[in-house]
C-alpha cells in the first residue's frame, strides 16, 4: 500500500523546469465572485491557475483583482485571451512577465468568436517568437496531429488541444484526434475546453492525457469548490487507471511486446 | 454581400402574416432545435418572436441562462457612457438632441474631457463609451481623435457611439485607441426610417445600415447594434436586428457582436412612441437572440429601471452601464455641486431620462448580491 502511495506521488507532470502533482489545472473566469477561487484552489489541489490577462487589474481593490485571490503555492498560467494575432498574443505575454506573473504563458489566440475556437497558425507564430524570449508555452489548440508536432519543433513546454469548444461541456468531441496527438506527442498533452463533468476528466486521463484545464464546469457549478475537488478525484483515478494499464487499453500505452517479444529472442 | 441586400429580401415579407400564423408546436419545435448544437435558423427566430412564444418564456428563459452562465458564466460586464457633445445636425424626430430642439448646445474642452474622464475612472469603471451628436462641423474626426487619447489615460477600453462614419475615419479612431463600434439603426423599417429621419445626414438610411460592415473593416474589435424599441413594429424589428447580428457574425467571425435594446422614453421635444415594447415583450426579445445565438453579447443601460435590471440579470444580459450621466459634462464639469447622488444635471439636456439611477457602487453591490461576478476589466489595448 505504501509502495502505491509513493508511485502515485513520484508521477509528476512537468512543463517548463516544474513539477508538479496535480495533474487538474483550473482556470480563474466565470465564478461569481473572486472570492470563490481560493477554496477551490484548497478543495481540488490544484497547482496550476490560468489568468486571463485581460482581466487583471492592477489597481482594483483586493476583491476586483484576480492576481489577489490567489496564494502563492498555485503557479500562474496568465493566457493571452482576447488576442486575435500572434502579434497580440506576444504582446499581452510580454506584459504578463513584466507584470510578475512567471515564465508561464498559456497561448489563446481566437479569431472565430462564433465557436471560440483557436486558431493554429497564429497560435503557432506567437509559440515560435515567445519560446525563444524564454516562456514556458503552452499553446491551446485544435487538435491537429501535424500542428502538434509543430509546437514541439517551436519549443512549446505542452500542448493544450480542445476537447470540444470552450464552455459547451460536451466532453471529448475530439476524441480520435487527441488519442493520436497523444500517442506521439514528445510534449505533455493537457487536454483544455469543453469538459464539463469529472467522468469526462476521467476518460481523458484514462486516455492518457498527461493533464486537463477545466475552467466553466468547476466555476459555474453552484458549489465550485466540492466540483473542484470532484474533478480532482477524477483525474487522480484516470491517471491510476492509465499507469495501472488496464485491460483493454490501447496497446500504445504498453512498453514493449510481452506477447511477442520471445521470437526476437536468440 | 453586405447587409443591404439581405435586408432588402426582407422589404415585402409579411411579418405579421407569419408571427400570426406561429402555432404552439412551431414554438416548442423550434425550442427542441434550441441549445449549443443545432443551430437555430431565421424561422426559428421568428417563431420564438412570435405571439405564440410568450407562453413559453419560462423554459426559454431556463435555456437561456443555462446557454449564458455556459459562455458568459456568472459574471455582468460594467461600463458607463460619456457624452462629449451634444450639437447635433440630424433631425431624428423622437431624440431630445435632434438640430430643432432648442437648448444650449455644449461641447467638452479636451481639458473637460480629461477631468470627466478621470472622475468616471474613480468610480471603478475600465470600460468607457463615448458619445457625441452628428456635427461633424463642431466635432471634427481630430477633435474625436484627441478625445479618444485622452480616455485611453483613464480607460482600458474606448468605445465609440457616434455617428456613421466613413472606414479611413473609423481607421484613425483605432489608431487612436478605441476598439469597439456602437451604432443602433433605430429602425429597420425603411419607410418608418424616412418618416422618422426626414433630413440631416441620419436620412441615408443604407449608409447607417452598412456602418457596422465599415467598422470591422476598419478592425473594431467589437460591434454593439440594435434598434431603438418604440418606433417600429417590435418582434419585426427584433427579427431584422437579430439577422443583422447574425450576418456580423458569419461575415467578421473576429468581431464580437452584441445587441442592445434600447426602448424609447419621452424625451424633451420628442414624440411619443408608436409601438412601446412592454417588459414582456423585452425579456421574449433578449431570449429569443439569446437561443437564436448563445455567444451574443446582450447590453441593458440605464434608460431600463433598477427594479427590471435587477430581474433580468438572471436572463442573458451580459453587460451593465452604471451610474451613467447622459448630459454632455455630468459628471463633474457642469456645475458638479448641484448633482445629488444618482442624480441629473439640472441646468443640461439630457439625451434620455436615466431610470436606473443608482451608483456604479450599488450597481455593482446588486450584481453581487444578484450571485455575479461585477468585470470592470474586460480588455486592454495590448
Amino acid at each position: 500500500m505504501d509502495n502505491l502511495k509513493e508511485k502515485v506521488k513520484e508521477d509528476k507532470l512537468v512543463l517548463g523546469h516544474k513539477a508538479f502533482t496535480s495533474r487538474l489545472l483550473t482556470g480563474t473566469g466565470k465564478f461569481a465572485s473572486k472570492a470563490l477561487i481560493a477554496p477551490m484552489l484548497e478543495a481540488s489541489g490544484s497547482e496550476m491557475i490560468t489568468v486571463a490577462l485581460r482581466r487583471v487589474d492592477p489597481d482594483a481593490p483586493a476583491q476586483d483583482n484576480i492576481l489577489a485571490q490567489i496564494p502563492d503555492t498555485v503557479t500562474l498560467l496568465p493566457n493571452t485571451s482576447g488576442a486575435r494575432t500572434a502579434e497580440e498574443a506576444v504582446r499581452i505575454a510580454r506584459i504578463a512577465r513584466e507584470a510578475g506573473c512567471g515564465e508561464f504563458i498559456k497561448i489563446e489566440v481566437i479569431t472565430d468568436m462564433q465557436f471560440l475556437l483557436p486558431d493554429n497558425n497564429e497560435t503557432l507564430r506567437a509559440t515560435e517568437i515567445l519560446a525563444k524570449e524564454g516562456f514556458v508555452v503552452l499553446p491551446y489548440m485544435m487538435p491537429d496531429i501535424t500542428v502538434a508536432r509543430q509546437f514541439h519543433d517551436a519549443g512549446a513546454a505542452a500542448v493544450m488541444p480542445l476537447g470540444s469548444p470552450i464552455g459547451s461541456n460536451r466532453g471529448l468531441e475530439m476524441r480520435e484526434m487527441i488519442q493520436r496527438i497523444i500517442d506521439f506527442s514528445r510534449i505533455p498533452v493537457i487536454v483544455d475546453a469543453g469538459i464539463g463533468r469529472p467522468s469526462q476528466a476521467a476518460e481523458a486521463m484514462e486516455m492518457g492525457a498527461d493533464a486537463v484545464l477545466v475552467n466553466t464546469a468547476i466555476a459555474t457549478a453552484k458549489d465550485p469548490a466540492m466540483a473542484g475537488r470532484a474533478f480532482a478525484m477524477a483525474v487522480e483515478a484516470g491517471r491510476m487507471a492509465y499507469r495501472a494499464g488496464m485491460a483493454g487499453q490501447k496497446a500504445a500505452a504498453e512498453a514493449s511486446s510481452p506477447l511477442t517479444g520471445f521470437l526476437r529472442e536468440a | 454581400m453586405s447587409f443591404l441586400e439581405l435586408a432588402n429580401q426582407y422589404r415585402e415579407f409579411d411579418f405579421p402574416g407569419y408571427f400570426k400564423s406561429v402555432t404552439a408546436g412551431d414554438v416548442e419545435t423550434s425550442l427542441s432545435k434550441a441549445g449549443d448544437i443545432n443551430r437555430l435558423d431565421v424561422y426559428d427566430l421568428l417563431n420564438l418572436l412570435s405571439p405564440a412564444a410568450e407562453g413559453y418564456l419560462e423554459p426559454m428563459a431556463r435555456m437561456g441562462r443555462q446557454l449564458t452562465l455556459q459562455y458568459f458564466g456568472r459574471t455582468i460586464g460594467l461600463y458607463a457612457p460619456i457624452y462629449i457633445s451634444d450639437y447635433c445636425a440630424n433631425h431624428c424626430t423622437y431624440c431630445g438632441f435632434n438640430a430643432k430642439t432648442d437648448f444650449p448646445r455644449t461641447k467638452l474642452t479636451l481639458e473637460e474631457i480629461d477631468a470627466e474622464g478621470k472622475a468616471i475612472a474613480a468610480l471603478g469603471i475600465r470600460h468607457i463609451l463615448v458619445l457625441t451628436g452628428e456635427a461633424p462641423a463642431k466635432t471634427p474626426i481630430t477633435y474625436l481623435e484627441d478625445a479618444v487619447k485622452i480616455l485611453t489615460r483613464h480607460f482600458s477600453s474606448v468605445a465609440l457611439e457616434m455617428f456613421p462614419m466613413e472606414e479611413e475615419d473609423y481607421r484613425r479612431l483605432r489608431a487612436a485607441g478605441a476598439d469597439s463600434l456602437t451604432v443602433y439603426q433605430e429602425a429597420y423599417d425603411q419607410a418608418l426610417y424616412k418618416e422618422v429621419h426626414p433630413r440631416g445626414p441620419k436620412s441615408d438610411y443604407a449608409f447607417r445600415l452598412l456602418t457596422p460592415e465599415r467598422g470591422a473593416r476598419a478592425g473594431f474589435r467589437a460591434l454593439n447594434i440594435g434598434t431603438l424599441f418604440g418606433l417600429g413594429e417590435p418582434r419585426a424589428e427584433a427579427f431584422m436586428a437579430g439577422l443583422h447580428a447574425r450576418f456580423l457574425e458569419r461575415e467578421f467571425p473576429d468581431v464580437e457582436v452584441s445587441l442592445s435594446l434600447p426602448r424609447m422614453r419621452q424625451a424633451q421635444g420628442a414624440i411619443a412612441p408608436r409601438h412601446l415594447l412592454s417588459d414582456t415583450g423585452f425579456v421574449q426579445t433578449m431570449l429569443a437572440w439569446r437561443l437564436f445565438m448563445p455567444r451574443l453579447g446582450i447590453t441593458v443601460s440605464t434608460r431600463e429601471s433598477a427594479q427590471f435590471r435587477d430581474h433580468i440579470i438572471h436572463l442573458g444580459v451580459t453587460r451593465y452601464s452604471a451610474g451613467s450621466k447622459t448630459d454632455v459634462g455630468g459628471y463633474t464639469v457642469r456645475n458638479p455641486d448641484r448633482i445629488a447622488p444618482g442624480g441629473t444635471n439640472p441646468d443640461t439636456t439630457v439625451q434620455f431620462e436615466i431610470t436606473d439611477t443608482r451608483s456604479v457602487a450599488e450597481v455593482t453591490q446588486m450584481i453581487r448580491d444578484s450571485g455575479y461576478q461585477p468585470v470592470f476589466k474586460d480588455w486592454e489595448l495590448f
